[in-house]
């Protein structure tokens, strides 16, 4: 990764409350084009509420957003879609009731142009296609996704987003959550291959930071609102982002404030 | 090679457990159950006849015109109690405009569609906004509506009870659509089949299809991915207001008056005959083919009790026993579903 790629995506002075809780602060980052970042930060730190901003999902109540250099104002995921966004949610966004290939292009359906008629072949056949790409197995595509385990649902949704059509920026909230240890591998491979093929830009959230090193070319922290920190994976380790993390926690015990 | 037998088994057994767990499989077979029955009991009393076969499919096919959109709005996770009140307020529209003002049918029956309409986006409005079950909000709308009919009904006319429709419209062109047979078939099964054939088709197979089985299994996760969710409850909740206006004219037409009370427990039908035909309460679940069903078996049995000669007063209790049957049997189908 060259460091002169242009920025795919800035957000600017995002602030966000919700009620009472101040979920983000003050939080300004940078994706270049190609680039894979890692945000790292505790539960409660603030970074899914941040990915669902970028996705369009909560509006900021402060901040700007820009996409290859033009601000943009999001006001649907929708919208966000038809940029190129594409989001894997922590809490997934799948619909337990629903085929897998249903659940695989819910509202992004493939029709009978110009009528607005299911293409249910084409959506299976793709479907499987997918999966297969990915490598992950699935007994039957036109099962209820309720009937798969947590690792296959990930998958699904993981396949969800990277393989939309348009998809210029990946967000991916903690994709290997639900993984065992051969699907997560899985998705790392996915995200490496993205990676060379050089199309997108993609922001992944894990807390297993060798993972996040694996894959990522820069390290983000998110603490109290804010990004604290950020540096080229290369210049970093396991060790000094695990003290980075756990050194905030011996603060806060033997109470010395932070 | 041993790969794809695999999967061909994979398919077959797909097959039949899917034809086995059919959403509407417990209707289909209960009104198999309910014709072969009252056809043993009552069909040397009528049943059997043309007549007969028309009597109940007039009643079926009354109820399946609002328990088709119905059933849509309940698989999208919401209910609308305000049809039946709906019924009655449209009717009343039509009857006054038709008898009091002297308009055409077609302004009559278009006010009543536009009111209609007007009064689904509002409840639909309320539920987004306030957040509130709609359970609650169309139940309030239930008693609104019922009492705004009856407070204008005597405002305006003096009476609960307009009549005088079938002279005010002799010969008009609508009539046909609204009142008139087909084959010495009433229109209004054909307005039901229509119906049903469209209803199932925009669910199985359209992408609005697709998104009201979306919000109706998980909200959350559907506007997650972009649906726009707010859009579809509403688009729903005019369509069950409308079919109520549509059944409104209907039945107008047919007996050539309109009473403020029309329509009363209609709504608690439809989410029956929906339910039977396997619609789940919680939604994202169910099928418009099942609601038909759910109709047709509501038709055949108050028209079959009467042709037994037992007294219909029992209706009801048949009504009741059926429903939780059904319910039961919809139960173990779905648990047998899901264990797959
Ligand atoms: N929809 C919401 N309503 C209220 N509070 C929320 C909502 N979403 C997140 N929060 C709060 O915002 C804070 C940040 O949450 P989140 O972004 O999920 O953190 P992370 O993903 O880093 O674990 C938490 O305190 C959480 O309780
Ligand atoms: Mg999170």
């Amino acid at each position: 990764m060259t460091a002169e790629a242009p920025d795919a995506l800035r957000v600017e002075n995002i602030a966000k409350r919700f009620g009472s809780v101040t979920a983000l602060q003050d939080v300004s980052l940078h994706l270049r084009k190609g680039e894979v970042l890692g945000l790292i930060g505790d539960n409660g730190a603030g970074k899914s509420t941040l990915i669902k901003i970028i996705t369009g999902f909560h509006r900021p109540d402060a901040g700007r957003i820009y996409l290859d250099g033009e601000e943009v104002e999001l006001k649907s995921v929708s919208q966000a879609q038809r940029l190129g966004i594409q989001t894997v949610y922590q809490d997934l966004a799948l619909v337990n009731d629903m085929t897998v290939y249903h659940n695989m292009f819910l509202n992004k359906e493939i029709t009978w142009r110009p009528l607005p008629l299911l293409n249910n072949r084409k959506m299976k056949h793709l479907t499987r296609r997918y999966l297969d790409d990915i490598g992950v197995s699935i007994p039957s595509i036109e099962t209820e996704v309720a009937m798969l385990s947590g690792g296959q649902r990930q998958a699904i949704a993981v396949a969800r987003a990277v393989y939309s059509e348009d998809a210029r920026i990946l967000l991916l909230d903690e994709p290997l959550a639900a993984m065992g240890a051969k699907e997560g591998a899985m998705i790392l491979d996915l995200v490496q291959r993205l990676k060379e093929s050089g199309g997108v830009s993609i922001i992944l959230i894990a807390h297993n930071y060798a993972h996040v090193l694996e894959v990522c070319d820069r390290v983000n922290v998110l603490q109290h609102g804010r990004i604290t920190y950020d540096k080229p994976a290369a210049e970093t380790s396991v060790e000094e982002l695990t003290e980075l993390m756990v050194s905030e926690y011996r603060r806060a015990r033997t109470g010395g404030g932070g | 090679m041993t790969q794809a037998t695999v999967s061909e088994r994979i398919r077959d057994v797909g097959f039949l457990r899917r034809l086995l767990t059919r959403p509407e499989l417990a209707a289909v077979a209960g009104a198999v159950l309910v014709f072969v029955f009252f056809a043993i009991v009552a069909g040397d009393r009528g049943f059997l006849t043309f007549g007969g076969t028309m009597s109940y499919l007039v009643v079926a096919a009354q109820l399946g015109i609002v328990a088709v959109p119905v059933a849509l709005l309940m698989i999208n996770g919401e209910f609308d109690l305000s049809v039946g009140s709906m019924v009655g307020a449209a009717g009343i529209i039509i009857a006054i405009t038709v008898t009091e003002f002297g308009w055409p049918l077609f302004a009559g029956a278009l006010l009543a569609c536009v009111f209609a309409l007007l009064v689904g986006a509002f409840n639909g409005w309320v539920v987004i906004k306030t957040g509130l079950p709609s359970f609650i909000v169309t139940l309030a709308m239930l008693f609104a509506l019922r009492g705004l009919t009856i407070g204008f009904s005597r405002l305006i006319t003096g009476r609960t009870q307009i009549g005088g429709l079938g002279a005010a419209t002799e010969g008009d062109p609508l009539r046909v659509i609204f009142a008139g047979e087909i084959a010495g078939i009433p229109v209004a099964v054909f307005w039901w089949l229509g119906l049903a054939v469209l209803g199932t088709y925009v669910l199985q197979r359209t992408v609005f299809g697709n998104w009201i089985f979306g919000v109706g299994g998980d909200k959350v996760a559907a506007r997650n991915v972009g649906v726009p969710v707010n859009r579809v409850k509403v688009i729903l909740f005019m369509c069950t207001a409308l079919s109520a206006a549509l059944l409104a004219t209907i039945q107008v037409m047919d007996a050539g008056s309109a009473d403020v009370l029309r329509g009363q427990l209609l709504e608690l039908q439809a989410i029956a005959a929906s339910v039977i035909g396997g619609v789940l309460l919680t939604g994202g679940y169910g099928s418009v083919v099942g609601a038909v069903f759910g109709a047709l078996i509501f038709g055949m049995v108050q028209q079959g009790i009467f042709f037994t000669g037992v007294n219909t007063d029992w209706f009801l209790v048949f009504v009741g026993a059926m429903l939780l049957v059904a319910v039961l049997f919809n139960n173990v189908i779905r648990k047998r579903a899901s264990k797959g």
